[in-house]
């Protein structure tokens, strides 16, 4: 179990720019992310695109944005929990507790939603067989490439995710390279090694066509892929690997008991307050009289939170507000002399 | 006001009017229709307003470009007649545009 004066639940520009808001006030946070990096939908969904509305800085990418971020709150020294998912959240007297999928616990006074839109999670094969195979032959990442070997693989997707995965696995098993469309969109000179291998005759490719079963006994057997002009194929495969790219879930936050309104959380403007004391609502998932989902709201949404987990989280002191081109001690918690 | 119909994956339909220069996603929250998520709120960085164009329309709107198309490979079921619903604008030509809604869009 981990003590600390605010638990944020979304490492996006605006959890991360919580951090900032509180480490000025003395506070102490966690950050804890179900993405395996920083940076929210910035990083995983518009890395490269230019962002216009971000208060003097006239242009940047979501992934200049992440790292300036990350600059700017390294003086507090954050911890971050990556690759975890907060399932749980309940109270335990005056404070939260927040448990993960991997067991890890927090405790705190105060407790930041800044979830965006939910967890990322990698959209999966429709077909009900490959639920039932899924962590056996289904997959839809790879933790462990050693257990692909000397396999009849097929992989779905056109980005890199499936791209990188062909190249790789090809080295030690057979790979059919699968897609919706005759465009790839991954790496060109990936694909360029990859046309070669398939003119070599070590990795096949099929498009354009989906697939539309799965046939096994015990074990997986083959699938049946069907093209645009309706032709089916079957590929003998052992492991199915599917890089359909990640969708966001609203997942666990719903279960909290928060005033939910479809996929947001309704939160006072004052203070962005849920209707539970010390949980706030930052960002694109709270809503409120006007709300606009941007980036710039939810700086300002998180300065104004950040007010009332300090008074939670101090409860003995007074909350003095202070500008940080004046303030000594702010200065001093930025590490500047 | 040009009028969009969006049909459901069980072929309930509902038109509606859509201002001039709203999109086809727009149109669908506004009028709180179901069907059509849109959790980015139109920045083309989800798939969650994905519809399906009606034959008779798939040629007459602007063609996608290539990060929609991109984009559409993360959408639930993609199809050849597959567009996000954010990028297609109405206008006086689109009066009469019938979209299909998937069965789910995550």
């Amino acid at each position: 179990m981990k003590n600390t004066d605010v638990i944020i639940i979304g490492a996006g520009p605006v959890g991360l720019f919580a951090v900032h808001q509180l480490g000025i006030k003395g506070l102490k946070a966690v950050v804890i992310d179900n993405l395996d990096k920083a940076g929210g939908q910035c990083i995983e969904l518009y890395p490269d695109k230019p962002i216009y509305d971000i208060p003097a800085v006239p242009e940047c990418t979501g992934e200049q944005l992440t790292t300036r971020l990350l600059e700017q709150i390294k003086p507090f020294k954050t911890e971050f929990f990556l690759n975890e998912r907060v399932d749980e959240v309940y109270k335990e007297k005056e404070n939260w507790v927040v448990k993960t999928n991997n067991d890890k616990e927090f405790f705190a006074p105060n407790i930041i939603i800044a979830g965006g839109v939910g967890s990322f999670e990698p959209r999966k094969i429709s077909l009900k067989e490959a639920e039932k195979f899924e962590g056996k032959s289904v997959f839809y990442a790879v933790k462990n490439k050693e257990q692909f070997k000397n396999k009849k693989i097929s992989i779905f997707g056109g980005g890199d995710s499936a791209l990188d995965w062909a190249l790789e696995l090809s080295k030690f098993s057979k790979i059919t390279l699968i897609h919706r469309r005759n465009e790839f969109r991954g790496a060109q000179h990936t694909l360029s090694k990859i046309r070669k291998l398939e003119k070599e005759g070590k990795i096949f490719i099929k498009t354009p066509c989906q697939i539309v079963s799965l046939e096994n006994d015990k074990e997986l057997k083959s699938i049946t892929l069907k093209y645009d002009d309706e032709k089916t194929e079957k590929i003998h495969t052992d492991v199915i690997l599917g890089f359909f790219g990640l969708i966001m879930k609203l997942g666990p936050i719903a279960e909290w008991g928060l005033n939910m309104d479809k996929k947001t959380i309704g939160v006072s403007p004052k203070n962005f307050e849920t209707n539970k004391k010390g949980i706030f609502a930052v960002g694109d998932i709270c809503s409120y009289p006007g709300k606009l989902k941007l980036i710039l709201s939810g700086f300002h949404e998180v300065a104004l939170a950040s007010v009332e987990c300090f008074k939670r989280a101090r409860p003995n002191e007074k909350y003095r507000f202070e500008f940080t081109t004046s303030s000594k001690t702010i200065q001093d918690r930025l590490g500047k002399k | 006001m040009p009028k969009i119909t969006y049909k459901d994956h069980q072929g309930n339909s509902k038109t509606i009017d859509v201002d001039n220069g709203l999109s086809v996603m727009e149109g669908a929250i506004q009028k709180e229709i179901p069907g059509i998520d849109a959790d980015c709120g139109g920045s083309m960085a989800c798939a969650t307003c994905h519809v399906y164009v009606s034959d008779e329309w798939i040629n007459k709107i602007s063609k996608p470009e290539d990060a929609e198309i991109d984009m559409i490979d993360m959408a639930y079921e993609p199809k050849k007649n597959s567009r996000l619903s954010c990028q297609i604008i109405v206008s006086d030509d689109l009066d009469g545009l019938e979209v299909t809604t998937p069965e789910k869009q995550t």
